[in-house]
């Protein structure tokens, strides 16, 4: 019973390998040199798969990331193939709020590249920009580490993937969480409450099974039920043109968000990378 | 998903005319023959310019060697724990029976070219060990009543004894990173006596002609750009007598294992690939890579027209994989 499936899924696949191997020519045939802008599928960096390949994938990737949590790549990979439902859900927000609408067309990237950190630390004390730069430093994180979409099969979703990578450490900033176990725990709490993306509730569902009893307790008493509740009734947070907002107060910001400002402070006391 | 659905009907419709052949013949095994082998290799159509295939892309032959040397690169670190879970553990059977019909006597001198990771290697140095074991153990058992006759000549030649050649295997790969790799596998099994490192290329091997007795490459064969090359190169390098060993994954003959191998092959690999190593794209290239080598009949025609003799090869896994011998006479 099985057979005929795999069969008619193995004749699906000759076209998706022949189509590919196809277009593929066509582009190689013209240059020998492959630029960026010569690329195969429908971004750059994307790779065809199909459904049962994306299954695998997420359940490849689901327990690669279990075992060793510092595997960013395998918990992006299951972000992506666990995602569809979540990042158009996430995509129609954002079309229906005309700033989320304006980040949809013009699709700005946060990159060291095109971050100016002078500027940033010329802020004042208590704006985004100057708060967020001082996030990077006390943290030791890059917002270059992050791994390039691959298996989104839409090319605005795939941008609404990567948006929402970037803004991760910006959430870190306007909720006040610093990047150890604790921290990120609350982030995931909050993004599941907010997106809704099933690799966001499985950390959030698996992440407290790696904190001691101190902390558990923190999380359910204090943190988590803050993180929850602002994730809920929080502006879609993907909607905001961050890169505009540099030298508005934090305060302000969280304001015009609803976010309350954390209940407890935390400090970056373990130094990881992110 | 529905998106991607149109899009590849729409592909599929655009070059159907150019497909109808290779969709009708329906067994995966046979998706590359559309290609054909002699052509894919050269096709000089572009203004002089030679093409070859990469995978199932099609790139100047300039190119296939850079793209190549770029694809081991990324695996080298996670090359032999891929093996492993990829072929379930099968890679080491098939390995073990390359030496066993191979059968290396002590003194045999190895070059294993695209040998990389060094897997023919270590396995050739014990295997070339425990033989010089068994004959130690079979002279000292034959020694236990001597004659008179036997105890006059040990003494005479015990003096001038020419001691037997040690065996050595020379592993030559055109990867630097592969052969790094190796080399800490070696040290850190301790095995340092016998083994030597060499980086070049099997198209145009840094070595005298009539050196080797035994001339392996495994699994290495499919990424040259220029089969026929490699194989003169093997010719040369090989003393009279010599015997050219190669393994390669090539075509299953039996219709249902075929398809599985393909459902195998191309749903799994890939996503071992990424979840392992963390590179799909180097997988897509490995199992596209074996789809386009030539089968076991041609690969034997082509051993011999470059000059071997009593050229057979077996059949393993269903022909999964297959072994290939030929003698230069």
């Amino acid at each position: 019973m099985l057979l005929p499936v795999l069969l008619g899924r193995l004749n699906r696949l000759h076209y998706i390998l022949i189509s590919k191997a196809v277009c593929v020519h066509q582009v190689h045939s013209s240059s020998s040199v492959c630029a960026d802008s010569c690329y195969d599928g429908l971004y750059p960096g994307h790779i065809h798969t199909t459904p049962f390949q994306k299954a695998m994938l997420a359940l490849g990737s689901g327990v690669a990331a279990l075992q060793d949590p510092y595997r960013h790549d395998m918990v992006a990979v299951l972000g992506e193939t666990t995602g569809h439902l979540a990042l158009m859900n996430i995509r129609d927000k954002m079309r229906n709020d005309p700033e989320g609408y304006t980040i949809l067309t013009e699709r700005p990237r946060i990159r060291l590249s095109t971050l100016d950190l002078k500027e940033l630390a010329s802020l004042p004390d208590g704006s985004f920009g100057r708060e967020y730069l001082r996030f990077l430093e006390e943290n030791l994180v890059t917002p270059d580490s992050r791994a390039d979409v691959k298996y989104v099969d839409d090319e605005e979703l795939a941008y609404v993937m990567q948006r929402y990578r970037e803004v991760h450490d910006l959430l870190h900033t306007l909720l006040g969480m610093p990047t150890n176990m604790l921290g990120e725990v609350a982030v995931k709490w909050f993004e599941a409450a907010q997106t809704g993306l099933p690799m966001c509730a499985l950390g959030a569902v698996l992440g407290p099974l790696r904190l001691n009893a101190r902390r558990l307790q923190s999380l359910f008493t204090s943190l988590g039920p803050w993180a929850l509740q602002n994730g809920h009734r929080s502006r879609c947070v993907l909607s905001i043109f961050y890169e505009r907002r540099w030298a508005q107060s934090i305060e302000d910001l969280r304001k015009e968000l609803n976010i309350e400002p954390p209940p407890v402070i935390l400090t970056a006391t373990n130094r990881r990378n992110i | 998903m529905a998106a991607s659905m149109r899009l590849l009907l729409r592909r599929v419709i655009r070059y159907s005319h150019r497909d109808i052949n290779v969709t009708a013949a329906g067994a995966a095994g046979r998706s590359g023959c559309c290609w054909g082998p002699s052509t894919c290799r050269c096709s000089s159509d572009d203004a002089g310019d030679r093409s070859t295939h990469f995978g199932f892309e099609t790139v100047p032959e300039t190119e296939k060697a850079k793209k190549v040397y770029k694809v081991f690169e990324n695996v080298a670190q996670k090359y032999d724990t891929m093996n492993d879970a990829m072929s379930l553990g099968v890679h080491r059977l098939w390995k073990d029976v390359l030496l066993h019909v191979m059968h290396p006597q002590p003194g045999a001198q190895l070059l294993d070219v695209a040998g990389g990771t060094g897997d023919i290697s270590f396995r050739f140095l014990e295997y070339v060990r425990s033989q010089q074991e068994r004959q130690k153990r079979r002279a000292a058992r034959s020694m236990q009543t001597p004659s008179w006759g036997d105890i006059s000549s040990n003494y005479s030649s015990s003096e001038d004894e020419v001691s037997p050649q040690e065996s050595r295997a020379v592993v030559c790969d055109i990867n630097k990173e592969m052969l790094r790799v190796g080399k800490q596998k070696a040290d850190s099994m301790g095995v340092t006596a016998g083994l030597s490192w060499v980086a070049g290329d099997a198209e145009e091997l840094p070595f005298d002609d009539d050196r080797f007795d035994i001339y392996t490459i495994a699994f290495g064969i499919r990424n040259v750009t220029h089969i026929d090359q490699a194989l003169q190169e093997a010719l040369r390098v090989l003393k009279p007598g010599g015997r050219f060993m190669c393994l390669e994954f090539s075509k299953v003959t039996n219709p249902v294992l075929s398809r599985l191998y393909d459902a195998y092959s191309f749903n799994m690999i890939p996503v071992l690939g990424e979840v392992i190593a963390g590179d799909w794209k180097s997988y897509q290239y490995l199992v596209e890579s074996i789809r386009k080598f030539p089968d076991q009949e041609e690969f034997k025609h082509m051993i011999e027209d470059a000059g071997f003799y009593c050229v057979k090869y077996y059949n393993l896994t269903g022909g999964v994989v297959a072994l290939h011998s030929g003698f230069k006479l």
